[in-house]
């Protein structure tokens, strides 16, 4: 072979050429440029428009937010340093920080108390949110209430000590009596718990949070973003074993609970969060008894659970609506009754359904807890609008407080979306 | 061979009101509209203690009486001696007002920012997700501030129009962008301008009908008429000849400085601009998220089917994407107007008259009609949604997959 070719051929290579690197143009940053960046005429004057965009926001933004000062009194003093240039006053900050988180009332030596809570609500929910870690945390998430009640409210221990120890007999109560009947398990532990609760109550003498451990703070005291952090995670958890009660009896064969359901479900969401914080605010107390006095927190607790409550139900609805009707076929087949065949084959499923849809709802729910500034609690926004713009010091300094308060939300808000992302992912169980 | 005999005549206990499956129901709801009634009579007993005890009644005649309150921005006549019903009318329409116009241009946004974000281009891509992220993840009512802030502080006076070298100018002569609010040309109607106005409708009506009978001979005869072209054509040329056949009757009204204050044309308050703008921005993030969904829910498959089937591009998104995407893309959107209407109640935060400010602001205050007030708003707001609900189904029974 070879010798034919060698005297036919001028030249034949007998060695295969080495690999050599993609030209420029067709590979690396370039490539990716010119697919990306700039595939066609109308392509590329999209990016230049948007390079133009973030040219004007970044010049607009950058050196304000870089020349800000940190340390100042006041914004008098502020403007002084900043001598004319252009610069964020974020010494509004530092300086009103206490007050951003904790309102301007809750006493300043007790601001651990609040903090400790908080940091614990992550070990409180971090059995929840994920379901690798030992389960026996879940312990500390069901004192975790109680607890942090204590924390924050301070007063008289045996308070939180009897509401604990009332779920607990109710609890035993609903144990010994689920093996026979679910309905009498779970009606018998409610009212087993509410009327421990009730006799205990009459049991503590009223000067019990006189001398207490932790001195006792009103609600009213409450405030900053620590009143949108505990108004969101009381009325989330709250709302959920509402909503799921709800959607039920909205699913349910029985005429007069359907009824019910969809009658309170539909007033709800056809009005909104705002004219329900008035009932709260100027209505609720007529419709307690005369000499009772429920305080604000409590009645806006109220309206928001219930208003959360409603939406929680609509996407739990859907979940059960989307389940395939053989599921509970074959519940009713298997010869389970109604509460064993909800708790065991249809519930986990539609839950995990609506879990993308509940997130949504907490989510929104959170944002819409700085609509109480409205009805005169001082939240984060409440506490801006309010004590701090209205002071001489920092009247006038705007973007640096607004921009706090949307990056706190912005931090949870965007931290709540990315897990529910990662939870979906997590139950995936179909094989796509 | 067997007889099939009835089972045995149980007589009735009262343990089978609870054990037995064709009483319990029955049991079950007695017992929840007992519930329900003790609950209604107990919350109904302490209303009636708490009102007697404060000397008050439930009565509406306050809606006749005068509210005494100015409203600045009215689409109505008002003044301060109207009534508190004419108050809460003027609050209603403000409140309509905001919504429409919120709704129009959040769908705006919300397209453009949902279709930029499916685009090839990486840069705007990323761009579009900061902006549907961030617009998502703060409330509405921090965006209702900020743009309030820029409205009132960061504007310029009126007085800074003035002078030789004034610091701010207006836009094309025309716009004037203060911290009082923006001032736009208002239209003049002279004598003959509903002759004009009614030449625009009857070709929209012409459009409309030129549209259909395409259509009919394209399905009768298979001729393909042109679309674009003829309807552009018969909505502008006859309105724009009747315009100057009636003798140019329609006239625009500048806004000038005079005094220390703009005067004429038309005034939009800052809070009615902030509400707007927030409002619309920020829904609109939320509808970019449904218009993206909308169109990765039309699988790549019909495209390329429509397209092996000889379609133009064009043609492939009118007639194949688009239908099936807005099947998914609607009933969302239509929820997101609702969202918008609820959240325009936020105008009180601004001091925009609408229904909230008006009916459960100031006439609350003023009149301490508290439960009256609320009960009325809460009615309103319940009436609207019922509305948008009963279109939304009445569209989704309509675009519903027609199956066997």
């Amino acid at each position: 072979m070879s010798d034919t070719h060698a005297k036919s051929v001028a030249f034949v290579r007998e060695t295969t050429i080495p690999q050599s690197a993609p030209p420029m143009a067709a590979s690396g940053p370039v490539l990716w440029m010119r697919t990306n960046l700039f595939a066609t005429w109308s392509n590329t004057l999209l990016t230049i428009a948007a390079l133009y965009v973030l040219y004007l926001v970044l010049t607009a933004t950058m050196p304000w937010m870089l020349n800000g000062v940190w340390n100042t009194e006041s914004l008098r003093a502020c403007r002084e340093v900043l001598d004319g240039t252009s610069g964020a006053c974020f010494s509004v900050l530092t300086e009103r920080w206490n007050q951003l988180l904790f309102g301007f009332t809750y006493p300043s030596e007790l601001y651990w108390r609040p903090g400790l809570a908080f940091a614990l609500l992550f070990v409180a929910a971090a059995p929840v949110l994920f379901f690798d870690l030992p389960r026996k945390l879940l312990f500390f998430t069901a004192i975790y209430p109680f607890l942090a009640y204590w924390l924050i409210w301070g007063g008289s221990v045996l308070y939180p000590l009897l509401a604990l120890a009332g779920v607990v007999v109710g609890y035993l109560v609903y144990s010994k009596l689920v093996a026979r009947n679910f309905a009498a398990g779970f009606f018998g532990g409610i009212a087993a718990a509410v009327a421990f609760i009730w006799i205990g109550g009459l049991l503590i003498p009223e000067t019990a949070s006189d001398n207490a451990m932790l001195e006792a703070v009103p609600s009213r005291d409450l405030g900053g973003f620590m009143l949108n952090m505990m108004l969101g995670v009381t009325c989330v958890s709250l709302s959920v074993p509402i909503g799921i009660a709800l959607a039920l009896g909205r699913q349910s064969d029985l005429p007069i609970v359907k009824m019910i359901c969809v009658v309170f479900i539909e007033f709800i969401r056809g009005v909104p969060l705002i004219t329900l914080l008035f009932v709260a605010s100027v209505m609720l107390a007529y419709f307690f008894p005369p000499e009772s006095t429920v305080d604000l927190f409590l009645r806006v607790v109220i309206m928001i659970t219930m208003f959360s409550s409603a939406y929680i139900a609509e996407v739990i609805r859907g979940g059960l609506a989307a389940l395939p009707k053989g599921q509970y076929e074959a519940g009713d087949s298997l010869g389970l009754d109604y509460p064993q065949k909800m708790r065991l084959i249809v519930l986990p499923q539609a839950l995990k359904i609506s879990i993308p849809g509940i997130v949504n709802i907490a989510v929104g729910l959170f944002k819409d807890t700085t609509l109480v500034s409205v009805i005169s609690l001082f939240d984060i926004i409440g506490m801006i609008r309010g004590p701090i713009l209205a002071s001489t010091d920092w009247a006038g300094v705007y973007w640096e407080l607004f921009m706090f308060a949307g990056a706190l939300f912005f931090i949870v808000c965007y931290g709540i979306s990315q897990y529910s992302q990662w939870l979906e992912r997590r139950l995936a169980t179909d094989h796509r | 061979m067997t007889t099939l005999t009835d089972p045995p005549q149980e007589s009735f206990k009262l343990s089978m009101l609870l054990n037995d499956s064709r009483y319990r129901s029955i049991t079950m709801q007695v017992i929840a509209l007992i519930l329900l009634i003790t609950a209604f009579w107990y919350l109904g007993s302490n209303l009636m203690a708490n009102l007697r005890a404060q000397g008050l009644n439930i009565s509406y005649e306050f809606l006749n009486s005068a509210a005494g309150y100015d409203i600045n921005q009215t689409l109505i006549p008002y003044t301060s001696q109207s009534t508190n019903l004419q108050a809460a009318l003027v609050g209603i329409i403000n409140t309509l007002l905001v919504a429409f116009l919120a709704c129009i241009t959040a769908t705006v946004f919300g397209v453009l920012a949902g279709v930029l974000r499916l685009s090839n281009n990486w840069l705007v891509r990323k761009l579009m997700s900061v902006y549907v992220e961030i617009f998502r993840n703060i409330p509405v009512l921090i965006w209702i501030l900020i743009i309030y802030t820029v409205m009132t502080v960061s504007m310029p006076a009126p007085n800074a129009f003035r002078g030789e070298t004034p610091t701010a100018t207006m836009l094309f002569d025309a716009v004037a962008f203060t911290n009082r609010g923006v001032y736009i040309p208002a239209p003049i109607w002279g004598a003959g301008s509903m002759v004009v106005v009614a030449t625009f409708f009857a070709s929209l009506i012409g459009v409309f009908a030129y549209r259909r009978y395409a259509t009919k001979l394209l399905f009768d005869t298979g001729r393909l008429l042109p679309m674009l072209w003829p309807s552009i054509a018969i909505l502008i040329v006859p309105t724009v000849l009747m315009f100057f056949i009636m003798g140019s009757p329609i006239g625009l009204e500048y806004p000038a400085l005079k005094g220390f204050n703009f005067r004429g044309g038309t005034q939009i308050g800052a809070p009615l601009i902030a509400l707007w703008f927030a409002l619309s921005i920020y829904t609109g993030a939320f509808i970019a998220e449904n218009v993206r969904a909308g169109i990765m829910a039309v699988s790549r498959g019909q495209t390329e089917a429509a397209s092996a089937l000889g379609l133009r591009p064009g043609r492939v998104m009118n007639l194949v994407v688009l239908p099936q995407a807005l099947r998914v893309i609607i009933p969302p959107l239509i929820s997101q107007y609702l969202n918008i209407t609820k959240n325009s109640s936020l105008a009180i935060l601004v001091g925009y008259a609408d229904i909230t400010a008006t009916l459960g602001g100031i006439t609350l205050n003023q009149t301490g009609r508290a439960i009256e007030c609320v009960l009325l708003l809460m009615l309103f707001y319940l009436i609207i949604s019922l509305l948008i609900s009963a279109v939304m189904n009445v569209y989704n029974n309509a675009t519903r997959l027609k199956e066997r």
